[in-house]
């Protein structure tokens, strides 16, 4: 009994060590690349959408095939981190070389459809940018579009006048130019590090 | 929002679906046409039915949804499928119906089924089970690794299953209900020394993310929680969750075997006889 206890216990060892090592190297693997931004390539869905835009037409994602494309969720009455990003996300686009401005496209989309008619929702990215898509839908379609890509928004309790905060995802969705997803933009980063991942995926299929 | 969109899945799986349809059809089945003798009571067969039934809820209503969104019902949501349902079902010891299929499969089959077995009796080893069991936490809470989880479906279903069946080996393996004495199962002690063993990792868990100061999991923030709700709040709670649920249960597991054990003192004279022979 005792004689070949050892052995087996060695090779008992082995294995918590073999999943560690696993662990560790897929952690690593997942770091290793030169983004700034989170790479989802494989991870998420390609971009497909049916939704209205800001003249109330119904665009879809294949209308805006062949372009880099950078999805926003959000609503016009937000008071921090819509503008701020939308802010960040056209200055990132205008400080690209201008070849490259015209292959990216930024697509907002509002999850507020009771507020933002297509009209509010064009005098509001018109605001930030010409170049900005504006997009909505009822809320069954907005939800299911949020479901693909694993966020979710809610609406908070209005107050006395109405207004009512709503929670949504505060990350930008980048899209290449064959619809796959590829980056996830976290609200931490800099116009210059979202600047130089537009231009690495820009200039990769062109 | 109607009952029926909380008791309707949030994300439809056709084989999570399937597979519970199955389970139940054949314990059900089972139970039904087995002798008299052999058949579990109503507790035990309402005990196999809550575990069964709290996972499903878990991974196919609105539960989901929440869990998706939120840190804590996602830490509930792992506590029922890698815990507290395959404790269940464990503990009410379905072996009576395992053995009448058994009975009933045919020999071809029972052959194919061999590399199963040899699997299965390779997992169930005491050392490989505890790692795997507490790997598998670490594992999909490694913050990168649950980044990806929570992005991607496929990942997200992996994990979910992962967890489910991890559960079910480990707590089946330590409710055995064979007699260590009477077959090869695992010894009481090991088995409440497991249970101690598996506590504390899962502890320094919990109590590393309930003390962390910073966000740990920020896919929560960045993919938008089910309602508006202080991060810090929705990690330190689902440390809890991670900490102390599990300790105790571990701590009820020992308490069960234990009282097995003793209720089995001096039952079987086997173990103490062949001890005698070698030591005379």
């Amino acid at each position: 009994m005792n004689s070949h206890f050892p052995a087996n216990f060695r090779s008992w060892l082995n294995l918590p060590l073999i999943l560690i090592a696993t662990i560790v190297l897929s952690g690593c693997l997942g770091e290793d690349s030169s983004w700034h931004g989170k790479d989802i390539q494989g991870l998420m869905p390609e971009l497909a959408f049916e939704l209205t835009g800001t003249s109330g037409e119904t665009v879809t994602a294949s209308d805006l095939d062949g372009q880099i494309r950078l999805l926003f969720f959000g609503f016009t009455s937000c008071p921090d981190v819509c503008p701020t990003t939308l802010q960040k996300l056209s200055q990132a686009i205008k400080a690209m070389p201008p070849e490259l401005q015209s292959q990216t496209q930024t697509l907002f989309v509002s999850v507020d459809p009771q507020r933002d008619t297509p009209e509010r929702l064009a005098r509001y990215v018109d605001f930030f940018d010409k170049r900005i898509v504006g997009l909505t839908g009822n809320e069954p379609e907005l939800r299911e579009l949020a479901k693909r890509y694993r966020t979710t928004f809610g609406y908070d309790e209005p107050d006395a006048d109405g207004n009512y905060a709503v929670s949504h995802s505060s990350a930008v969705y980048v899209f290449d130019r064959d619809g796959k997803a590829r980056l996830l933009l976290r609200p931490d980063l800099s116009t210059d590090e979202i600047r130089q991942d537009l231009i690495a995926l820009a200039r990769e299929n062109s | 929002m109607s009952i029926i969109d909380y008791v309707a899945p949030y994300d439809f799986s056709a084989l999570t679906v399937l597979s519970y349809m199955l389970v139940l059809a054949f314990y059900g089945y089972g139970v039904l046409r087995m002798p008299e003798g052999d058949r579990p009571g109503t507790g035990r067969t309402m005990t196999f039915i809550l575990g069964v039934m709290l996972c499903y809820g878990v991974m196919q209503t609105r539960f989901d949804y929440y869990s998706q969104y939120m840190f804590f019902v996602h830490r509930g949501q792992h506590l029922i499928l890698h815990h507290l349902g395959p404790f269940l079902i464990a503990l009410s010891n379905p072996l009576p119906v395992m053995r009448f299929w058994y009975d009933r499969i045919s020999p071809g089959l029972k052959g194919a089924l061999q590399p199963v077995g040899f699997v299965y009796r390779g997992l169930q080893q005491p050392l490989i089970a505890s790692a795997l069991f507490v790997g598998l936490i670490y594992f999909w809470l490694w913050p990168p690794i649950h980044f990806d989880a929570m992005l991607s479906r496929n990942l997200y279903w992996i994990m979910n299953w992962s967890m489910l069946l991890d559960g079910l080996l480990f707590w089946w393996l330590i409710f055995d209900p064979r007699s260590p004495a009477l077959s090869s199962s695992l010894g009481y002690g090991k088995r409440m020394l497991i249970l101690a063993l598996v506590a504390i990792p899962q502890m320094i868990l919990g109590a590393i993310i309930v003390f962390s100061r910073g966000m740990v999991y920020d896919v929560y923030e960045v993919c938008g929680r089910a309602w508006p709700m202080e991060p810090a709040t929705d990690q330190l709670i689902g440390g809890l969750i991670t900490w102390i649920p599990p300790a105790m249960m571990s701590i009820l597991g020992i308490l069960i075997i234990l009282r097995r054990a003793m209720h089995e003192d001096g039952k079987y004279s086997t173990r103490s006889t062949s001890i005698k022979v070698t030591t005379s």
